[in-house]
């Protein structure tokens, strides 16, 4: 009798193997979820996998083209290991224009876990080992140079680094402040409730993009990086924050009439440590939800920005920045891989709004 | 009703007010003005010596006030446009602020009203067509198709449809006008011209607007049919296009018509990027270059006009929501 008992317990589920349950079920939300993770690690370890020291000008090989890997010869020899053509510049006798010709004579093949440009990792191990490069003498450009002959993939996967996390902790301070203030705003309710309503709608009467673009303006370009990059993530979060707010509030006010929070301040609990330890956690699903489809729109915003002049400032880079390089049609016209970082931006924000879409059925089923 | 409405205006007054404090204040953060600039420019342009610049770009800030403490600025500004409707001078356009919002307005309005009609209908017929065909090949598609349009960011967008049309299939695009045209009167040539050019940035921005449109008809749709009440109108025996369309998407379409109140606004400053891309004689890159030369009436009435068109757009959503939906209106 109690061995049939312990087989009938088996079958239930933690709360944490149903979500993960029913987020592998969402088959474009698991796509999405491989892609980021695969980003994040692009991001994290963006020497390693940079063939090309990012910020190195070359002025000699400035806007080459991009070079693909080829795997058969001239004389259509197969060669397992792929290897990219010694290239020359030469000059068009006619319109003087810069070209570039391929070699066929000079072969270099691809390795990996080469040395090349030497790097910090987190500011503690020092390394040149490269996650793949061609032997020594040939180039490897696999989406062309910029104007001053710096490597685009070297460029575009150090520009992931600020891209991603510009707008994860966008959303992230966003999520702070808005659940932290529609967490007040919902249990208080009455005069504190209406007051803080009135100045999300104010908040909310400016036009966002106007008003990022007024904001970012006003941070100096003179200042320090990181001190930039805080910047934007303010101005982002100072957009942003008002919506989660507001649905916060909602849910706190339905709490705040139920038996737990009765329970946590007849316990004598003060409000604060109500609020964040008994109200808030219970809109924990709700604002996760918010935040990861948060972070797309935010990687949309930051990148216009920068691709305005307003955002980033160069030489640090983010995909906006890349793109600034491609305002001017003459340009793209004849370069036209330098347009490459706008796919990524694409693709990133794809795959984390099929992730938040994932996310969202998996731990809010109710809400679709 | 009409009391409701008076108030509704009334209270948005100080509201207004509020904002463009805050507008104003914003706009002065950068360090520097518009006269910072002027000044360099007269020394390296006109060849002043530096002492002789500032003087210059002295007496242009006392002659429009630039040189008064952040609120009495201010006050002056509002008071001129409250008193005598002047919004003050655009010193990058050398042109009152009016006159340069007013001459790009139509051009903006064209777009962001045509860009609108677009996306409120095909979003809307895409989304019902979608739900009502769920799961099939089409729905998929367009769903895809939706997804896109939310995920490009629309400088991207611009610039690659610039880069595909121009250069791959050799048609000129950008501005709204062909260079023989620019200064031409208007005539019929003219018109055929403009919606040459015009066709672009609208669907580069009712790309995205329709997307969203789409999705949210779609998933409301869905969620109606599943109601109850659509069970008992189909078992009443009505055919299904009565119980879709004068059942279903009456209570479906409800959001997108709360939603048109922001729409306007919306494609105001959607309509933007893709002007400052295209190079389009509209508010958007207006707006860009007065905050880029700090030029803070333009700016500054810029953003007062958005939020004006935002609680005027409000209002209407709220009275057209009444007028949808009955129990608004009863209560």
């Amino acid at each position: 009798m109690k061995k049939e008992e312990t087989k009938e317990r088996k079958k239930y589920l933690s709360n944490k193997e149903k979500i993960w349950r029913r987020y592998k079920k969402h088959k474009l939300g698991m796509i999405g979820g491989t892609i980021v993770v695969l980003l994040l690690i692009l991001s994290i370890f963006a020497p390693f996998f940079s063939p090309y020291d990012y910020r190195k000008p070359d002025y000699e090989g400035a806007y080459m083209p991009p070079q693909p890997l080829n795997f058969v010869d001239e004389d259509g020899e197969l060669s397992i290991v792929p290897f990219t053509y010694g290239v020359e510049q030469g000059m068009d006798p006619e319109t003087w224009a810069r070209t570039f010709e391929i070699n066929p004579d000079q072969k270099y093949r691809l390795q990996f876990f080469t040395e090349g440009w030497e790097y910090e990792l987190f500011g503690i191990f020092e390394s040149n080992i490269h996650l793949f490069g061609v032997e020594e003498g040939g180039t490897f450009h696999l989406f062309g140079t910029d104007k001053l002959g710096r490597d685009i993939l070297s460029r575009i996967i150090f520009g992931s680094r600020i891209s991603i996390f510009i707008a994860f902790f966008g959303s992230l301070l966003s999520a702070v402040v808005g659940s932290l203030i529609g967490g007040i705003s919902g249990y208080f309710s009455g005069k504190i409730d209406l007051f803080i309503q009135r100045v999300i709608e104010m908040f909310q009467l400016f036009p966002q993009l106007p008003l990022m673009m007024a904001l970012s303006a006003a941070i100096p370009t003179t200042w320090p990086p990181i001190l930039i990059f805080i910047g934007i993530v303010v101005v982002l979060s100072l957009i942003q924050w008002t919506f989660l707010a507001r649905e916060v509030r909602a849910i706190v006010l339905s709490y705040r009439e139920q038996e737990f929070v009765k329970a946590a301040q007849a316990l004598g609990a003060n409000h604060l440590y109500t609020i964040l330890k008994h109200v808030i956690p219970n809109c924990f699903s709700h604002i996760i939800v918010v935040m990861t489809l948060t972070i797309p729109q935010l990687i949309l915003a930051e990148s216009t920005l920068s691709y305005l002049g307003l955002g980033i400032q160069p030489p640090m880079v983010s995909w906006g920045v890349l793109l600034q390089e491609a305002s001017n049609l003459q340009t793209i016209g004849q370069h036209p891989w330098i347009m490459i970082p706008g796919a990524f931006i694409f693709f990133t924000v794809l795959s984390i709004n099929f992730f938040g879409d994932g996310v969202r059925d998996a731990l809010d089923p109710k809400s679709n | 009703m009409i009391s409701y409405i008076i108030r509704r205006s009334l209270l948005a007054i100080p509201m207004l007010l509020l904002v463009s404090l805050i507008a104003f204040f914003i706009l002065t953060l950068p360090p520097g003005d518009y006269m910072t600039s002027y000044q360099n420019q007269l020394t390296s342009q006109a060849g002043l010596t530096t002492a002789e610049a500032e003087e210059m770009a002295n007496e242009m800030r006392q002659k429009y006030g630039l040189d008064k403490p952040f609120l009495v600025q201010y006050y002056n500004w509002i008071k001129n446009i409250v008193t005598k409707g002047d919004f003050g001078y655009s010193f990058f356009y050398s042109k009152s602020v009016s006159a340069v919002i007013w001459s790009r307005m139509g051009y903006t309005l064209l777009i962001a009203g045509l860009c609108h009609f677009i996306s409120v209908f095909a979003g809307v017929f895409i989304g019902i067509f979608s739900a009502t065909h769920k799961y099939s090949f089409a729905d998929y598609t367009f769903t895809v198709l939706a997804f896109l349009g939310v995920s490009i960011p629309a400088f991207f967008l611009a610039l690659f449809m610039m880069y595909i049309f121009s250069f791959e299939l050799g048609m000129g695009v950008g501005g709204l006008f062909s260079d023989e045209f620019i200064m031409a009167p208007w005539s019929l040539a003219k018109v055929w011209d403009l919606i040459k050019h015009l066709w672009l940035p609208v669907v580069i921005v009712g790309f995205a607007g329709t997307a969203r449109n789409m999705r949210v008809m779609r998933s409301n749709l869905l969620d109606v049919l599943g109601l109850q009440y659509i069970q008992t109108a189909k078992a009443k025996g009505l055919k299904n296009k009565t119980v879709i369309y004068k059942h279903a998407v009456k209570n479906a379409i409800k959001p997108i018509v709360m939603s048109m109140g922001s729409a306007l606004p919306f494609l105001i400053t959607g309509e933007m990027i893709t002007s400052i891309v295209l190079d389009l004689p509209t508010t958007g890159p207006a707006f860009y270059n007065a905050l880029v030369n700090q030029d803070m009436y333009l700016a500054g009435s810029f953003l007062m006009m958005i939020a004006v068109i935002l609680v005027i757009g409000n209002l209407l959503a709220d009275i057209a929501l009444a007028w949808v939906d009955p129990r608004v209106r009863y209560n």
